[in-house]
């Protein structure tokens, strides 16, 4: 590898290496100056008493992670975190698939429709968190109205420890547009033919689903599935503007409880070793989902 | 055999056949229905955050709380948007509005810039350890934010940054890995050829981005700028942790600081002043819808 990065090349190839370096520059700059460096001071920060200021600062090793590790609500907050993203991971992308394949009917006004089912993923924002929280109110809110209607007694949505994980799930679902939208995509890239040939060895509606469309969508669907829960472990501002972590510990999520430890209670140290641990859980999921994807996902050769 | 067919049909027709869901005319006249049967409610459904945003907006305090609850706004209270937008004295929705708009039209530009140089050369320019620095954009592109930003808040802090718009406008010009990610996939896409011919032109690689990449890629870059403003506008963690004098603060934080003012959130006001705050988004996306969807979808195909 050594000598191929040595070997000598020519002097046109070697510009069009300077401009591509030159083009990158401000990306990797920024790599190194808001990404990488922050990432590697923190580890180092990880194993110091920092509070506030740096004055003052000592060396205690492993006693933050110790620390959390005999937190309960570290273990709360991990716990609530993995419920929220299996949750919204799992029903947010049948979701999106589900209405991908019906604005991939022939039926006129699609567009219409696809603008109408993206627009909440637009407004996702403070203004529509709080809207949700009128929506899940309890007496007044438009859910449990809506419920009444039919006979049923609502639960108290995210005033509800039971309730709160579920109804912030519930609200995610409301934001897939960008999922729908890439899954669309490949479902028109799957060759007519495909169906076609099926069709005349007599699969039905199902098994073409099942033999042709699943696993020709299958990398599209890992793609929307990675990012998803890298997107599901930032959800801060629903947390924040809804529920604060609450009631008691049942929405406390690792980004609200590293807020928490960070600037409620100036634990700089310790946030440091939380954002290490949502760093390195991120990156073992996405590990085990290339493990897994091994398995399901098809490559056409 | 096609007489045939039209004996059977004939013969069909003669005796009243009803069976019009059996011909493949009908079939799909059922599946055209069917779908709507799905598309209608569920359009219906996505649209309903939206109106209990604007149905709290127009009604009075007392029928915010009426039991059961009213739909439709009785009498219809416009003054509640002039009324929620003066705010209280320590809320200046004007001059967050323009912080607002400074720091997102700031970072459209910073980050079409960084990212259009950053995403041709990963689409288009040969070099030694390209797919490495590719390697290292994908990874990042799965980093959470949140995890960044303590450190971040750290080196802002450092610099003495800190309540000032610095740390929310600088970073945007160094590039966002999501955003060169998808130019990079749309860049892709544009013919060997064309870049062929521009170079037996004499044109060297800033002219061939300047002159065919950039024109070529309209929607893409629609919506990159889509992305950038929804984003930025929507931002709440960053002006959150950053900012702390009244006067320097964006529309959002702005927004959360009617719950619980006084103690007790005037519902009305506060959803009358979101309305507004979500308008721009949403002239922005009808707009560009047509783009956006198209450069979205080639993100996720090509790989």
């Amino acid at each position: 590898m050594l000598r191929r990065l040595i070997k000598p090349i020519s002097p046109n190839a070697r510009r069009e290496e300077r401009i591509f370096y030159l083009f990158i520059l401000p990306w990797l700059i920024g790599l190194v100056v808001f990404n990488a460096g922050p990432i590697l001071g923190i580890l180092g920060l990880s194993f110091t008493d920092w509070r506030i200021s740096f004055e003052g600062l000592s060396f205690v090793g492993l006693e933050n992670y110790r620390t959390l590790f005999a937190d309960e609500t570290f273990w709360i907050s991990v716990g609530n975190t993995l419920y929220i993203t299996v949750g919204r991971v799992v029903l947010g992308t049948i979701f999106a698939l589900f209405l991908a394949i019906l604005l991939n009917q022939k039926v006129p006004g699609i567009p219409f429709f696809r603008a109408v089912y993206y627009l909440p993923s637009v407004t996702a924002g403070v203004a529509v968190a709080l809207v949700w929280i009128w929506i899940f109110n309890p007496q007044v809110g438009i859910l449990n109205h809506t419920l009444r209607l039919i006979g049923i007694k609502g639960p108290t949505w995210i005033h509800s420890t039971l309730w709160v994980k579920p109804s912030l799930i519930i609200m995610s679902i409301f934001t897939v547009g960008p999922n729908m939208i890439i899954l669309l995509a490949g479902l028109q890239g799957i060759p007519k033919e495909l169906y076609e040939a099926a069709e005349i060895d007599g699969a039905g509606t199902w098994d073409k689903f099942t033999n042709v469309t699943l696993p020709m969508l299958s990398p599209v669907l890992f793609f929307v599935i990675i990012i998803s829960v890298a997107a599901s472990f930032q959800n801060f501002t629903e947390i924040r503007v809804m529920t604060q972590g609450g009631p008691g510990e049942s929405s406390n999520v690792l980004v609200w409880y590293l807020w928490e430890n960070a600037f409620v209670y100036f634990q700089m140290g310790v946030a440091s070793a939380v954002a290490w641990i949502i760093f390195l859980l991120l990156m073992a999921l996405t590990g085990i989902q290339f493990r897994l994807g091994r398995r399901w996902v098809f490559y056409e050769v | 055999m096609t007489r045939q067919a039209a004996a059977t049909r004939a013969a069909h027709k003669a005796k009243g056949d009803t069976a019009w869901y059996r011909s493949i005319k009908g079939r799909r006249a059922l599946g055209i229905l069917l779908t709507f049967a799905l598309l209608i409610p569920l359009g219906i459904l996505f649209v309903v955050p939206f109106f209990v945003m604007l149905s709290t907006a127009l009604k009075t305090k007392p029928q915010i709380f009426q039991f059961p609850p009213s739909l439709i706004p009785d009498p219809i209270v416009w003054e509640n948007f002039p009324e929620g937008w003066r705010g209280y004295d320590f809320i200046d929705f004007t001059g967050c509005t323009w912080n607002s708009v400074k720091i997102t039209v700031n970072n459209i530009i910073g980050n079409l810039v960084s990212c259009t140089l950053a995403a041709y050369a990963f689409a288009r320019l040969k070099a030694r350890g390209k797919n490495i620095f590719f390697g290292i954009l994908l990874a990042t592109m799965l980093l959470p934010n949140e995890a960044v930003l303590i450190p971040q808040y750290v080196l802002f802090r450092i610099l003495g940054w800190n309540d000032t718009h610095l740390p929310l406008m600088v970073p945007p010009w160094f590039g966002w890995p999501f955003f060169i990610f998808l130019l990079r996939q749309f860049f892709l896409t544009i013919p060997e050829e064309l870049v062929d011919a521009a170079k037996i032109d004499g044109a060297g690689h800033a002219r061939i981005l300047m002159q065919i990449f950039i024109p070529l890629s309209k929607p893409a870059l629609a919506t990159l700028a889509i992305f950038a403003f929804v984003g930025n506008w929507n931002n709440f963690f960053g002006p959150l942790l950053y900012l702390r004098t009244p006067e320097i603060q964006t529309l959002p934080v702005c927004l959360v600081q009617y719950q619980g003012a006084y103690g007790n959130t005037d519902w009305n006001l506060m959803m009358a002043v979101a309305t507004i705050t979500v308008i721009p988004v949403l002239l922005i996306f009808i707009f560009g819808q047509r783009y956006f969807v198209e450069g979205i979808a080639t993100s996720g195909v090509k790989r």
